[in-house]
């Protein structure tokens, strides 16, 4: 056995049934062994696709997304898609060919130092020296990835690594990692005061982020809050994790939120933040909303408890372990009065949109789009006045799943991460929504989902402009758009005709209801663009 | 509140260690006021002395992101008065006939060794906490430094009768 085909027995030992990635001369030996494998492999048109379509995979199967490159610009490509996955904490495994070792540090083609490159945007990084490593890295590498706070572990492998004889191979069964040691319960000192807080409390409120779907605790935090009558919101990531027409549902908090969601926390007396980092786009003014409060923080990484809001009661731990002692925690609670408050302000502060008739309106299209759907549909929205819509207007029923870029805010995600995320469950129903911007970032990659079967539903939000930079623009900048028109786009039409995909077309709201059922029931790869009014806004 | 603050941190002895703990500091904009490293009793740990400053938050930030470090086996904090620190520096000075004696007497105050010698330049040792260091330094402007290394602080907490 050579460390190629120890690489490809590492992958089977962890039930990895997808690589995405880019082939190139430092990765060849892998790509040569891993044909002998069940494995299957999707050729990516750019490897940025590559860490987007492992990471679109990760968030539905739950299990690291892996992708595979090769060394030099193959490496850097796919650093974007890297630190996409790490700001928002999701477990990647992402491999990397280099060159020769003995050649390392000499400049020579294709080389480029990817281990200090990425070292801030990865959980941990390796740089292998001996093939007779790889199993014990591998093993490490999946464990580092998908526990505690996940993230991505960049395993750089020089060719004479992936050709070097491996002596015996044998797969550990465990890690003995010495320095890493993820807090998994919670402090029962700590959660004895937070029941003692809530206890206290008359406007206590949850804020759902993140970490509750990548820790698998939905449905223990939703009950928890259905048992003690608590409302709760979400911040961007969030999305997903509880249904949006939820009786304790009080929408998205942030400066793109809902402004009664904000008003929720800023009136609170008690927040319990859970697997949120308090960034400063669902929290603009950290100082806010720990004055006169208190704040309850829950994550499973220590570092981000007081990192942008001092907490008054910290509590480090996995939130389903967590949320599990919680729930078996009694205590006295009533929200009634509070929860009827925030019904009121929600019908008060709900923002009226005036849109322009000439258009689709993109709240009625996401509405009526996302009733339509299933239960279990996975909508993955990009980046831009796109994302924020959705965030807006998404129905989630109870087992939608909602993907997006939310730490990094990345351009282009969402046709990739629809790819791994359709071939993590192909019976789910996967739609990917984007602007035209965020649309031709990515749209090389129509060519993957054809050449790999695997069906692609795209929505195209047409508004010839970057829409978000624009409305940027509109209110920073007094109109002086900049850098922000996309005069000189294809036609869609054609360009998708040419991947052989099925073409769908609203220009305003006449026929909505069925276009989108046409186009939901087409078995074909299809398209569907949506013409938005370009001057529209999502702050009106 | 800008306080001063020592973290003694072992970390695994493998490449590239130092520039991820360096880095940390770098990305985050955390101060280093001195950086020492050395192996310890154990090949395979090393031990970093960090001097560091800032506001409370930000002290407590860079022991939590230092834990977070997977190459970081612990990390202990200390200020100025919990730890003896000791840090040793090599100084060269140019001296002639008519102030040789000074340098001599100020070496005997301080305890400074005067470790190598040529017809006009000699070279001062001196092992102590940071603040003396930077006193006898303070007194050799006035004759003429050429050059000085520095090691940075090394520190280990006090001894108490528990210590394991």
């Amino acid at each position: 056995m050579i460390g190629a085909e120890a690489i490809v027995k590492c992958l089977e030992e962890e039930g990895v049934k997808y690589v995405f990635g880019y082939p190139g001369v430092a990765i060849c030996p892998f790509y040569n062994s891993i044909t002998e494998s069940k494995i299957k492999t999707v050729l990516v048109r750019t490897e940025q696709s590559a860490a987007h379509a492992a990471s679109g995979l990760a968030r539905i199967s739950g299990k690291p997304g892996v992708c595979a490159v090769t060394s030099g610009p193959g490496a850097t490509n796919i650093i974007t898609g890297i630190a996409t996955a790490y700001a928002d904490s999701i477990p990647l495994i992402v491999i990397t060919g280099q060159v020769k070792s003995d050649l390392i540090g000499s400049d020579v083609f294709q080389e480029a130092d990817i281990t200090g490159a990425v070292e801030s945007f990865v959980k941990y990084s390796y740089l292998v020296k001996k093939a007779d490593e790889l199993p014990r890295i591998f093993k490490e590498a999946f464990h580092i990835a998908n526990t505690g706070r996940k993230g991505p572990v960049l395993i750089d492998i020089p060719i004479d690594i992936q050709q070097a004889p491996v002596k015996s191979f044998k797969y550990p069964e465990t890690v003995n990692l010495r320095t890493y040691k993820p807090t998994v319960k919670g402090n029962s000192a700590q959660i004895k005061k937070v029941i003692k807080e809530l206890n206290r409390s008359a406007r206590p409120i949850i804020c759902i982020g993140g970490g509750v779907q990548l820790g698998g605790a939905e449905d223990l935090v939703q009950s928890f809050a259905e048992k003690h009558g608590i409302p709760f919101v979400t911040t961007m990531m969030g999305i997903g994790t509880v249904p949006t027409d939820h009786d304790l549902y009080f929408g998205m908090v942030g400066n793109n939120g809902k402004p009664y969601a904000n008003k929720a926390m800023n009136e609170a007396d008690v927040i319990m933040m859970v697997g949120a980092r308090v960034a400063d786009r669902a929290i603009s003014q950290p100082d806010l909303i720990t004055k006169d409060k208190v704040l309850i923080h829950i994550d499973v990484d220590p570092a981000e408890i007081g990192k942008n809001a001092v907490s008054s009661i910290p509590l480090v731990g996995d939130c389903k372990a967590i949320f599990e002692d919680l729930n078996s925690e009694e205590f006295d609670i009533d929200c009634t009065k509070w929860v009827k408050e925030l019904k009121k302000y929600k019908k008060e502060l709900c923002p009226v949109r005036k849109p322009d008739k000439k258009y689709v309106d993109p709240q009625g299209f996401i509405d009526i789009l996302t009733n339509k759907l299933n239960d279990t549909a996975v909508y993955v929205a990009d980046v831009g006045q796109n994302q924020i819509f959705s965030c807006a207007y998404v129905n989630i029923k109870d087992n939608t799943r909602f993907l997006t870029s939310g730490g990094m805010g990345t351009m282009g995600y969402s046709i990739p991460a629809a790819l791994g995320a359709k071939l993590a469950d192909p019976k789910r129903q996967v739609v990917c929504v984007c602007g035209d911007g965020s649309f031709q970032m990515s749209m090389m990659e129509l060519a993957t989902f054809r050449q790999h079967g695997v069906q692609a539903k795209i929505i195209v939000f047409n508004n010839s402009y970057l829409g978000m930079v624009r409305e940027y623009q509109h209110y920073s900048y007094k109109d002086n758009y900049s850098m922000v028109s996309l005069d000189g786009s294809p036609d869609l039409e054609k360009l998708v005709s040419a991947y052989d995909f099925d073409y769908f077309r609203l220009e305003n709201m006449n026929g909505l209801e069925k276009t989108i059922d046409a186009f939901i029931k087409d078995k074909k790869n299809c398209l569907l663009e949506v013409m938005i009014d370009p001057m529209d806004l999502v702050k009106q | 509140m800008k306080a001063k603050r020592i973290y003694s941190v072992t970390v695994e002895n493998r490449s590239g260690v130092l520039s991820k703990v360096s880095g940390l500091f770098a990305r985050r904009s955390f101060n280093i006021d001195s950086l020492a490293v050395g192996e310890t009793d154990d090949p395979d740990v090393s031990s970093m002395t960090i001097v560091s400053s800032g506001d409370e938050r930000t002290l407590e930030q860079i022991e939590k992101q230092l834990n977070k470090k997977l190459d970081v086996i612990k990390v202990k904090t200390f200020n100025e008065y919990q730890c003896v620190s000791r840090e040793l520096m090599l100084m060269k000075v140019k001296y002639n006939k008519s102030n040789r004696a000074e340098i001599m007497e100020m070496c005997e105050v301080m305890k400074a060794d005067i470790v190598d010698m040529s017809l006009h330049y000699m070279m001062i040792q001196i092992c102590d906490t940071p603040e003396k260091i930077q006193l006898l330094i303070n007194m050799f402007k006035s004759i003429s430094i050429v050059e000085i290394a520095r090691t940075g602080t090394l520190s280990l907490s006090k001894c108490m009768e528990n210590d394991g």
